[in-house]
């Protein structure tokens, strides 16, 4: 049974139903456009419209919501429903959160990536459980002849206290059910958030800790076969041919075929598919040249120097400010190619029959991975389901749906259900890394060493723009000009976390404290005296608020005690505003037996109300774990097209030994949420970077830190 | 090709698989047994960490003819209900994000702690450095072997 609410404006975002045992359930649209505004739909239209989230409270009292979107180590799949527990009033520890599958007919965009998912749907998962909890209490105002401005709600109950009645949600669910959803619903004061801003346990805990959690790798079907991609040996090649004569003799393995530039060993298991397609004997022309990391240092060189750069943003005339100018700053600042190192390596499981196909696996973007499939294999995207499993990490990487598309081919030529499972070195080195990139910048101080112009040149590989033309300071100086270029390499390249600014930030961050340097200027005093000016007279289009910024500088001013001196401890700072959020930080260095050391990192970060502590404080501290393992040890380095590091013997990764204590402090405020999967790794490098020059007297320009000779030969190799 | 038997969580299993096999693949595609994770395949990232004799082993690199009687205990074996102290220790920390690691980093600290229930920071560091975390969450394992220490007899 179910019933269309017809009357309310807010229809194309909510619908009430009856459960088939009598309780409520309340389908929810995350992506509306606007859930608030006045929305009018023809009443044939509203039967198309996709709801994408549920919550459902049974008679019972049992409250279940569903969380839509993929869950990738972000803690989606927590803190959405906490969102939801809060305005319903229910209590925590009564919710059961169950992950929905890929069902593009009841819910939209289910997407994990670019910071976006919770400013996104932070309202709409509001209005859902007030709209429930209203509907709840009207119902039991209607039960109890009482006005609903005399009751209250806690715990998963109706009260009236003067009287003191309660009643249990689900003995109104069936009741609320047949109700209308008011036009306006109220929301709660912050000030009265009993879950939201809580420490809450991730939902997924019992599963991992006992090994029952079911990652794409370890979806299994009957009847499915495995099977093991070879791909290129390096970027710029093409498959001419193959001999699969022994590995197609061997115990196990019951196909060889080649599709696009590959050759798929298919069998029963996977260690009898490595070993025999150690046997293949392919050979491989070539198609593109065969790219060394020299050869890219070169290109780089020569356009960062004399390249034709597009003009991203230009702010008043550069070129007389630094005629004029009293000191010029100049430096540059490259970093490599890095893989996303996901743990759990691609994988990909995939049944494609005549009319219709089953996937299932790890995607970012499952939607694309279903669509992309279904094209492929030629089959209208509503006869192909999926599955999305829990993913062992993406970083990104798990955007791009190679690996599925993999997956459905090989399906479809071997007519049998396969998972195709990438090995490490797969995933090392068959492409979509962070892109290489290379910074100019400069400015022009006048004698007060007050910053007269600014000049930002990027040089990417397939980087889509190198730059961020309105990163602060720009909307602080006066002539600006951001210019960039791109280099289009054999080397596939894609989104990593924090695409771009995860280098550029840094970069910038370090450049800027040499600025503070040459002027004579203590680094945060400078970045405090930019924020006034362009609080004060704006120069041009500001996506920063300047007061925002200043109020995560001065709380990690305040907590590291940046301007105390500490005997023997190096300070580095650095401040960024990225996917909504601001993030300053200070990184403190000492020095053991002559060699500096990162000991700490204080973190003042500024993304609204704060949804779940645990959640935030775990993104916080592994986004600045990740950014120094990447700006210490990142490197992906080619040569003749082959990238030279394959696994973790030659890949390295942060490890335990390696962390500095670090210390979170959030701003408390009552704004809405931003994000946070991403926002405090940008600008870590710089704050390590700073730090470490105060200790070595050696700048860290590019990554990774650890090859710098120059410290090197001051030894002031970096202890880590 | 030959059959082996298995003492795996108190049972016993007979696999018909070549003798170089690593361990990890019998448990994964041959026991049914995907608690314990691949992730390098060379013993560098203790992704696939199980008890051998209550030894912390990287499965990856142990070819099954090599295990003979031993007992192994995978993740799925570490505790009836999920209550080992070390289990406990990561939900009161609330450890993970992805999660992928964990069941590896929970089998190295649980026979870690086996042998130094009382180890100092620098103790726990030395114990869990041959285990990768991609999401970062050094801090909070250092701080659930701390907190299992206190539990763990």
């Amino acid at each position: 049974m179910s019933i269309n609410i017809k009357s309310t404006n807010r229809r194309q975002f909510l619908k009430v139903t009856t459960l088939a045992t009598g309780g409520l359930f309340i389908s929810f649209n995350l992506f509306s456009k606007n859930s608030s505004d006045e929305i009018k739909v023809a009443a044939e239209e509203a039967d198309l419209i996709n709801f994408n989230s549920y919550i459902s409270i049974h008679t019972d009292g049992t409250v279940t919501i569903y969380s839509p979107n993929p869950e990738v180590g972000q803690g989606i799949k927590t803190s959405f429903p906490m969102i939801v527990a809060e305005e319903l009033d229910m209590d925590w520890a009564k919710i059961k959160v169950v992950q929905a599958p890929l069902d593009t007919k009841k819910f939209e965009r289910q997407v994990a990536g670019g910071s976006r998912s919770t400013p996104h749907s932070w309202k709409r998962l509001r209005e859902a459980g007030a709209t429930a909890r209203n509907l709840l209490m009207q119902a039991a105002s209607t039960q109890w002849n009482i006005p609903v401005d005399q009751l209250s709600t806690a715990k998963g109950m109706v009260w009236h206290k003067t009287s003191s009645k309660s009643i249990h949600y689900g003995a109104l669910a069936a009741a609320a059910a047949l109700l209308t959803p008011p036009k306006e619903i109220a929301l709660k004061d912050p000030a009265q958030f009993h879950t939201i801003g809580t420490w809450v346990k991730s939902v997924d805990n019992p599963e991992v800790f006992t090994g029952k959690a079911i990652y794409g790798i370890d979806y299994k079907r009957p009847g499915m076969l495995t099977a093991m991609i070879v791909r290129p040996p390096a970027f710029g090649l093409k498959l001419k041919g193959f001999d699969a004569t022994e590995a197609k003799s061997m115990p196990g393995i019951s196909d060889v075929v080649s599709f696009g530039n590959k050759v798929a060993v298919v069998g029963n298991s996977t260690w009898e598919i490595m070993k025999a397609r150690k046997t293949l004997k392919i050979d491989w022309e070539k198609e593109k040249d065969l790219e060394s990391s020299e050869m890219h240092d070169k290109i780089f060189a020569e356009m960062i120097s004399n390249g034709k750069m597009d003009p991203k943003r230009t702010d008043g005339d550069i070129e007389a400010a630094f005629k004029g100018a009293a000191k010029i700053i100049e430096s540059e600042f490259q970093c490599p190619f890095v893989p996303h190192n996901s743990m759990e390596p691609m994988n990909f499981y995939a049944d494609v029959r005549e009319d219709y196909a089953e996937l299932a696996g790890p995607s970012q973007t499952p939607e694309n991975a279903r669509n992309g499939v279904a094209k492929l294999v030629n089959l209208p995207p509503e006869k192909v389901s999926m599955v999305m499993t829990k993913m062992g990490g993406g970083f990104g990487r798990r955007l791009n749906n190679d690996y599925a598309l993999e997956a459905g081919e090989l399906s479809k030529i071997i007519k049998s259900p396969v998972k195709v499972i990438w090995s490490r070195e797969d995933d090392m080195t068959a492409g979509i890394y962070r892109p290489a990139c290379k910074y100019k910048f400069r400015m022009a101080l006048d004698k007060a060493g007050n910053v007269l112009a600014f000049h930002a040149r990027g040089a990417g590989m397939n980087s889509g723009s190198p730059v961020r033309e309105n990163n602060f300071p720009v909307g602080a100086i006066n002539n600006v000009l951001v210019e960039s270029m791109d280099y289009k390499s054999a080397i596939t390249t894609g989104p990593w976390r924090a695409p771009i600014t995860n280098f550029l930030a840094g970069a910038e961050q370090i450049f800027f404290d040499e600025v503070a340097e040459a002027a004579g200027k203590d680094p945060v005093t400078m970045r405090l005296e930019w924020i006034a000016k362009a609080k004060a007279n704006p120069v041009g289009k500001i996506l920063y608020e300047p007061d925002r910024f200043k109020a995560v500088i001065d709380l990690v001013a305040e907590k590291s005690e940046w301007f105390k001196k500490k005997k023997g401890v190096y300070k580095g700072f650095s401040v960024y505003f990225a996917h909504s959020t601001y993030v300053a930080q200070v990184a403190e260095v000492i020095k053991v037996k002559g060699r500096p050391v990162i000991k700490k990192v204080y973190c003042a970060v500024d993304c609204g109300i704060l949804v779940n502590q645990s959640g935030a404080r775990n993104q916080v501290v592994g986004s600045v774990v990740d950014g120094i393992g990447t700006a210490m040890f990142g490197k992906l380095t080619f040569k003749d097209g082959v990238p030279e590091q394959s696994n973790y013997n030659s890949y390295k990764l942060i490890r335990m030994a390696d962390i500095p204590e670090v210390e979170v402090h959030f701003v408390k405020n009552t704004i809405d949420p931003t994000g946070l999967g991403e926002p405090a790794l940008p600008p870590i490098s710089g704050a390590i970077g700073n730090a470490l020059y105060r200790a070595t007297g050696v700048r860290f320009r590019n990554q990774p830190f650890m090859d710098n000779q120059d410290a090197g030969k001051n030894g002031a190799k970096v202890l880590m | 090709m030959a059959i082996y038997k298995l003492n795996i969580n108190g049972q016993s299993y007979s696999t018909d698989v070549a003798d170089d096999t690593p361990l990890l693949w019998v448990l994964r595609d041959h026991i049914g047994l995907t608690g314990t994770k691949y992730g390098c395949g060379i013993a560098a990232c203790g992704a696939c960490t199980v008890h051998v004799d209550g030894q912390a082993t990287k499965s990856c690199m142990l070819a099954v003819s090599l295990v003979g009687n031993a007992q192994i205990t995978t993740i799925e074996g570490l505790s009836k209900n999920g209550d080992h102290p070390v289990q406990k220790a990561w939900d009161e920390i609330d450890v993970p994000q992805c999660g992928y690691c964990q069941a590896g980093q929970i089998m190295t600290a649980s026979a870690f702690l086996k042998r130094n229930p009382h180890p100092t920071d620098n103790e726990i560091v030395q114990a869990m450095n041959g285990h990768i975390c991609r999401c970062g969450t050094y801090h909070r394992i250092k701080d659930a072997v701390r907190k299992a220490s206190q539990s763990v007899q």
